[in-house]
């Protein structure tokens, strides 16, 4: 409210959001935020689903690798873009904000994933096995199937918090919806403030909706389930 | 057929291991590996499919080692069902029966009518076919379990504790159509449990284990209720092994007596008579055509048979019905013996307590 004030422009500003030059503007943080946000959860789950069917098949890398995610997740996100810029050298960049997204997924992705292997019962492996599928058959088959519920929960929980998450790469140039922000802040401006909140929400719940359609979709044997 | 031969299987982990086991199961028999838990019954189960493979020895599935065949290969061959039956959550029931097939490359329509003929085969409606297993009965994923194992029509059959899973009644009845299904498709079936009667039911032999791993016996139920090996069988066997081994004999195989009968226009003396004879006190009467028509205490016979009336005998037995259903019969009879007649109510003859102690000993 004090920002409402200070800035002295209307609130809407209907003649800020009119301007082709901001709509294309909104147009490519919104397209940035969802590119961001898939591309961080796409890599995350291509690196974390792996580490889970390990880590299900050798129990000693479980605890190591739910510890070393914990540890990561636990990290300040400011901390660790600026971490990343200082020491890691991938400059202001792309590259510097996936890494950083992609962290912060893998240790609900990595928990997810291994949860719901463990949560196949004994007794489906073991008649999977005496049927004669092969180790891969077996996992492509039917463990990940059996474990996609949990699973697409875990994608539920890292899409959300990664699209969060994209707004604070706006500090190192990226950000997506985040820029918006970023304008408003330093242009005293509210409009762009609000349209990046709502613009972030909405592009979250369309998220997490959309997932949990593709859930049911893909694992109709759950729905009646508790 | 499947042989052991010399088989030992030994675990650092505590699972019950085979000490030294040679076995082989006939083709198209059951052979029921029976004993208390941690006696390797599973372990050798799971041998034949390489679940589980031996420390030492040989498993030879129709003449071949196992361990020289694919294990993926060998057991798509061989029939698999489990006490929890691990029907796939994820899979409908025909997809779940479709399993092996699918695994084999069996076209579409091939798998599709193997499919139909197995729900009928099991005695599941057609109905359950899109069903996925959480909505099905006990009952129901057992049956699906037996269709998935028999998809593929391998030769062997592997059984671990079937219906352990099922209540007491439900498990008769699956035990009954199992014995039935058999019949008809007469594979090589090792099946696993630690129930005895069931053992003594299902087994065309039993192989009764020690813990350790250790083959006790190996025999027919009823030569094994006959002569106990040892201490152990005779222990495990549990009481009543008379009752057990009457269960086991068909009425058809003691040799009933002809009893003292007589017609119903019979007079008083001739009755008498023929109770003496047969050492009664009382006649059986049986009309001119050979039908049962009950029973007469000799003394309330005045004039004529027929001038009494014939009471029912409560319970009557059948050739295919067994020897304890006959003793049943007898000592809840006023007359002390179990009347056997065929269909239609034929007279066929008495069988006394002498008849069935005749039979086992």
């Amino acid at each position: 409210m004090t920002l409402l004030a200070q800035t002295g422009r209307p609130f809407p500003d209907w003649q800020w959001l009119t301007n082709p030059r901001n709509v294309e503007r909104m147009r490519e943080a919104f397209a940035q935020h969802v590119e961001l946000t898939v591309l961080a959860v796409v890599i995350g789950l291509l690196i974390a689903a792996p580490l889970a069917v390990a880590a299900v098949r050798w129990r000693r890398l479980y605890t190591p690798l739910l510890t070393f995610t914990g540890v990561l997740f636990t990290i300040p996100s400011l901390a660790l873009f600026v971490l990343l810029i200082a020491f890691a050298n991938t400059g202001l960049g792309r590259t510097t904000s996936l890494i950083g997204l992609v962290i912060y997924t893998l240790l609900i992705l990595f928990r997810n994933t291994a949860v719901g292997l463990d949560g196949v019962d004994a007794e489906v492996r073991e008649s999977a096995t005496a049927m004669g599928y092969t180790r891969r058959q077996q996992l492509w088959r039917i463990e990940l199937p059996i474990a996609l519920p949990v699973i697409i929960a875990g994608v539920r929980i890292a899409t959300v918090t990664t699209i969060g998450l994209v707004t604070i790469t706006a500090l190192i140039g990226q950000g997506g919806l985040g820029q918006l922000f970023l304008v408003g802040f330093q242009r005293q401006h509210s409009t762009p403030l609000a349209v990046g909140f709502a613009l972030s929400v909405l592009l979250a719940v369309i998220a997490d909706v959309g997932l949990v359609r593709l859930q049911r979709r893909l694992t109709p044997w759950s729905r009646a389930e508790v | 057929m499947i042989e052991f031969d010399a088989v030992t299987k030994r675990f650092d982990d505590g699972t019950a291991g085979v000490h030294d086991l040679t076995l082989s199961v006939p083709r198209g028999e059951v052979v029921v590996l029976v004993g208390p838990s941690g006696c390797g019954k599973t372990t050798t189960m799971r041998m034949v499919n390489r679940m589980i493979e031996p420390t030492s020895g040989t498993v030879r599935v129709d003449g071949r080692d196992v361990m020289t065949v694919d294990p993926a290969d060998l057991r798509r061959r061989i029939g698999y069902v489990i006490q929890h039956i691990g029907l796939f959550p994820h899979r409908t029931v025909a997809e779940n029966i479709a399993t092996v097939p699918g695994l084999l490359g069996w076209d579409k329509r091939r798998i599709g009518a193997r499919v139909d003929e197995l729900l009928a085969t099991v005695g599941l409606d057609a109905a359950v076919r899109d069903r996925y297993p959480h909505q099905l009965s006990g009952g129901q994923r057992q049956r699906a379990g037996v269709a998935r194992a028999l998809a593929a029509d391998p030769d062997i059959m592997l059984m671990d504790e079937p219906f352990g899973a099922v209540d007491p009644i439900v498990r008769g009845r699956l035990q009954a159509e199992f014995l039935r299904l058999q019949q008809q498709v007469c594979k090589t079936i090792v099946f696993v449990t630690h129930d005895i009667d069931e053992a003594i039911r299902m087994g065309d032999r039993i192989a009764i284990m020690s813990q350790g791993g250790h083959l006790e016996q190996y025999a027919t139920p009823a030569d094994v209720l006959a002569a106990p090996a040892n201490e152990f069988v005779v222990d495990f066997l549990g009481p009543e092994r008379g009752l057990k081994r009457l269960a086991l004999i068909p009425v058809s195989e003691a040799k009933a007596d002809p009893g003292p009968v007589v017609r119903p226009d019979d007079d008083r003396r001739r009755a008498a008579e023929i109770a003496e004879a047969n050492g009664t006190d009382w006649v059986v009467v049986v009309d001119a055509g050979g039908r049962l028509l009950g029973w007469v205490p000799v003394e309330e016979v005045t004039g004529r048979v027929d001038d009494a009336t014939a009471r029912p005998f409560a319970t009557l037995v059948r050739a295919t019905d067994s020897l304890r259903a006959a003793l049943d019969a007898l000592v809840g009879s006023h007359t002390g013996v179990a009347v056997r007649v065929s269909d239609g109510e034929y007279y066929e003859g008495i069988i006394t307590r002498e008849t069935l102690t005749r039979e086992i000993m």
